[in-house]
């Protein structure tokens, strides 16, 4: 289908197929389930015209930033240095993949005992979703690495350092950027979820209060605009991966 | 370009030069003894059985692996474990740094070496030039065949202008007539810049077309069996496989080596 | 046991004990943090005294049910959509993006569509299980190469046949990825949503400990969750290794 190739055509179709979707839900349950497009897309501009908004979305934004600076270098790292050796990258990985099937809600109450209520606990909740994710990509990545790369550095006598900044990090880019595309949306998940107990303010505050008090448009509004921001920079993560990986054949 | 290599009595020597992985059960005697010597500037190919300590050879060579016994020299100085200057190495793999574009990856080398800009450039067109890639400079290697991207490795090499040049079975992967070609362009370059060439190979036709000597190594753990004389002239290429002395070389290596192969296949 | 299979219980015993001893040396607050010691011992006793039987099974089942819906949706819907590249196209972006949806904030949706109970935590842990099918069941079915299907067109094998007996065993390793996700997506989505806003089930027994500050109950609870989720991880994983040695590693 040609027309589908025009940019911007598929991601445009695929938003009036949901728009749609949700009218129809909402024809069919009522206003007491859900909010209808229109009515919350109203609601919400009128929101963001209000100053009370955006402290909200100022506290989350900023948790939801600290959170992942923390899970991208965390991340890093630990996939870098797991990633360094085959030894290390055996042990780790499958220690990774069962902490990440681990329901992370069920050790809410244990990050809330250690670091109290308030920003650190949002960070930390928000960190634990994206960290690993980020470091099972990075040891992948690293596994990957052909070796005959980096002995190709040896032998132009690159320090070790340069090695890892010339070499495996150029050649990983791909991977990495994979595992940052996910651990950003669960990490964004992850801090929304942690406001929404025991949290003064926040998107996550917000979307409990309104669920105790019914407010559908309320909950619909903070849901579109979780996926709006989430979904565009997914989908910029994903086409500069697809580029390095066209690039790199 | 050329800059003929630093005169000492042999370019690159070794002595007693023995390599045992460790490992349980005391470990596998890979390598040696060997002794060996390579006169500068000439052109050295080495041919034996497969797992016979080639590579490994090449390796400590280069100064990626130090022997477990005995020394390696380069120009005189012992090398252990780091690579000296003047080296360069092509592998058999495809080593072309996917994410950079032909001429990214040839002048990679050059940056640590901090030569100036302008020099930079010069070796680097001149590189293109001899390895026919002028057309591909903005390329990326996972547009070109398998032969173009060792061009690629090849020029990379080059523009460092090392003193040593070591391949380790750099045409493998490649068709028979490629790598006749090749096998003519890699004499191009040896004329063209003086160096010494060693060459890894277990192809017994290219060893004996290219080299000025040819080593035969036994079955594992590789010792040197004999070093063969070829006596070419040094303005060659493949045409001498017509010279009837050709197929007397090839003949001398393959009853060298028949009997080591037949022994690797069947130890 | 292997060198690598003992740096793995290392790597997990340590820091257990480790907490262990700070613990038990006072360094961590017995209202923070129980010693591991404790926890397991209060998990004995809450399992014998079986008084957590019914939340416990009552969640199981669940995300049973939760499991078993996003395998057989996803695996239906991923070959249809297989077959329908237009379809693929346009939901491509969906289900690259998906994991990015609060789906707790359908919760409320689903409570006033299908009343309190146990619909909505099954519906929540089967959305985030089925996308994980899908795309598992699209890269299956991507890798079949087109020689074994021609090969099936050769012996005249009609496409029900081939599906069951080329295309499904040959992209089986793919799916059984995608299972394993399910299994522990259904878990995540369940336990979550029974933590936020369920009156029953595991997932509400802590938080109605956490809200009680009851740290007895609480933490052998969540140990109990962590076994679990590892266990069947652990378990799924060695499962697949084997399947996947047997047939000398197709990616």
């Amino acid at each position: 289908m040609k027309w589908l190739d025009i940019p911007g055509v598929a991601p445009a179709a695929l938003i009036a197929i949901l728009l749609l979707l949700w009218q129809a839900v909402f024809m069919t349950a009522g206003p007491l389930a859900i909010a209808s497009p229109a009515s919350t897309f109203a609601y919400l501009v009128q929101q963001l015209g209000g100053p009370d908004f955006w402290v909200h979305v100022w506290a989350t934004g900023q948790a939801f930033l600290y959170a992942l600076a923390i899970a991208i270098l965390g991340g890093l790292l630990i996939g870098l240095l797991a990633g360094l050796s085959a030894t290390a990258s055996e042990t780790a990985e499958p220690l990774l993949l069962a902490a990440n099937s681990i329901p992370k809600i069920a050790l809410y109450p244990v990050v809330l005992l250690i670091f109290g209520i308030g920003l650190p606990a949002k960070v930390a909740f928000g960190a634990i979703h994206g960290i690993i994710p980020v470091a099972i990509f990075t040891i992948n990545a690293c596994r990957a690495l052909p070796p005959v790369l980096l002995k190709t550095g040896r032998v132009m006598r690159l320090s070790p350092t340069d090695r890892i900044g010339s070499i495996l990090l150029p050649s990983a880019l791909p991977d990495i950027v994979t595992g940052v595309r996910l651990g950003f949306s669960l990490t964004l998940i992850g801090t929304v979820l942690g406001e929404m107990f025991g949290a003064q303010s926040g998107l996550g505050y917000l979307l409990m209060t309104s669920i105790g008090l019914q407010n559908t448009q309320m909950i619909m509004s903070v849901t579109v605009l979780l996926v709006a921001f989430a979904a565009s920079v997914s989908t910029a993560l994903l086409a500069w991966e697809r580029r390095l990986r066209q690039v790199r054949g | 370009m050329a800059s003929g290599p630093a005169s000492a009595s042999a370019h690159v020597r070794l002595d007693g030069v023995t390599r045992v992985y460790s490992g349980k059960g005391g470990g596998v005697h890979a390598l040696g003894p060997v002794d060996l010597e390579l006169r500068a500037g000439e052109f050295f190919a080495v041919v034996g059985p497969s797992g016979c300590g080639k590579s490994t050879l090449l390796e400590m060579i280069a100064g990626l692996a130090p022997p477990t016994e005995g020394q390696v020299q380069f120009e005189g100085k012992a090398i252990g474990g780091a690579v000296p200057d003047g080296v360069g190495v092509v592998f058999q793999e495809n080593a072309c740094f996917p994410w950079l574009t032909v001429a990214e990856n040839i002048v990679f080398g050059l940056k640590r070496q901090s030569v100036a800009g302008d020099e930079v450039q010069r070796r680097l067109q001149y590189a293109l030039q001899l390895m026919g890639l002028e057309d591909f400079s903005k390329a990326y290697p996972a547009q070109l065949s398998g032969g173009m991207r060792q061009r690629v490795c090849i020029a990379r090499t080059l523009v460092t202008q090392p003193r040593l040049i070591l391949l380790d079975e750099p045409f493998g992967a490649l068709d028979q007539q490629t790598r006749l070609l090749m096998g003519d362009e890699l004499l191009r370059l040896w004329r063209a810049t003086g160096a010494t060439v060693l060459l890894i190979t277990h192809a017994l036709d290219e060893a004996a077309l290219l080299a000025d000597r040819v080593a035969v190594m036994s079955a594992r753990p590789g010792r040197i069996l004999e070093v063969i004389e070829t006596g070419w002239d040094r303005e060659r290429d493949s045409r001498i496989v017509s010279d009837p002395a050709f197929g007397a070389v090839t003949g001398r290596l393959w009853s060298l080596l028949r009997d080591q192969s037949l022994s690797a296949l069947h130890p | 046991m292997s060198r690598i299979a003992l740096y793995r219980v290392l790597a997990v015993a340590i820091p257990a004990a480790l907490i262990e001893a700070a613990c038990r040396a006072g360094w961590i607050d017995r209202q923070t943090l129980p010693a591991p010691s404790e926890m397991i011992a209060g998990l004995a006793a809450i399992l014998a005294s079986g008084r957590m039987n019914g939340a416990i099974l009552e969640t199981l089942k669940i995300v049973l049910a939760a499991f078993a819906g996003s395998v057989v949706i996803g695996v239906a819907a991923g070959a249809v959509i297989h077959r329908a590249p237009v379809a693929r196209r346009l939901l491509e972006p969906l289900l690259s993006t998906w994991y990015a949806v609060p789906v707790y904030a359908f919760y409320p949706l689903f409570i006033v569509m299908f009343g309190l109970g146990d619909r909505p935590e099954m519906l929540i842990g089967l959305m985030l299980g089925v996308v994980a099918v899908i795309a598992a069941t699209l890269n299956g079915l991507d890798s079949v190469p087109p020689v074994l299907v021609k090969t099936a067109q050769v012996f005249r094998l009609g496409p029900m046949r081939t599906a069951l007996r080329v295309t499904l065993p040959y992209a089986a390793p793919h799916l059984f990825t995608g299972i394993k996700l399910a299994v522990a997506y259904s878990f995540i989505g369940v336990i979550g949503a029974e933590f936020i806003m369920s009156q029953s089930g595991l997932g509400y027994e802590i938080r109605y400990a956490f809200d009680n500050l009851d740290n007895a109950v609480m933490y052998p609870l969540i140990l109990l969750i962590l076994a679990v989720a590892v266990a069947v991880n652990a378990t799924l994983d060695a499962w697949d290794r084997a399947l996947r040695a047997r047939r000398g590693a197709t990616s």
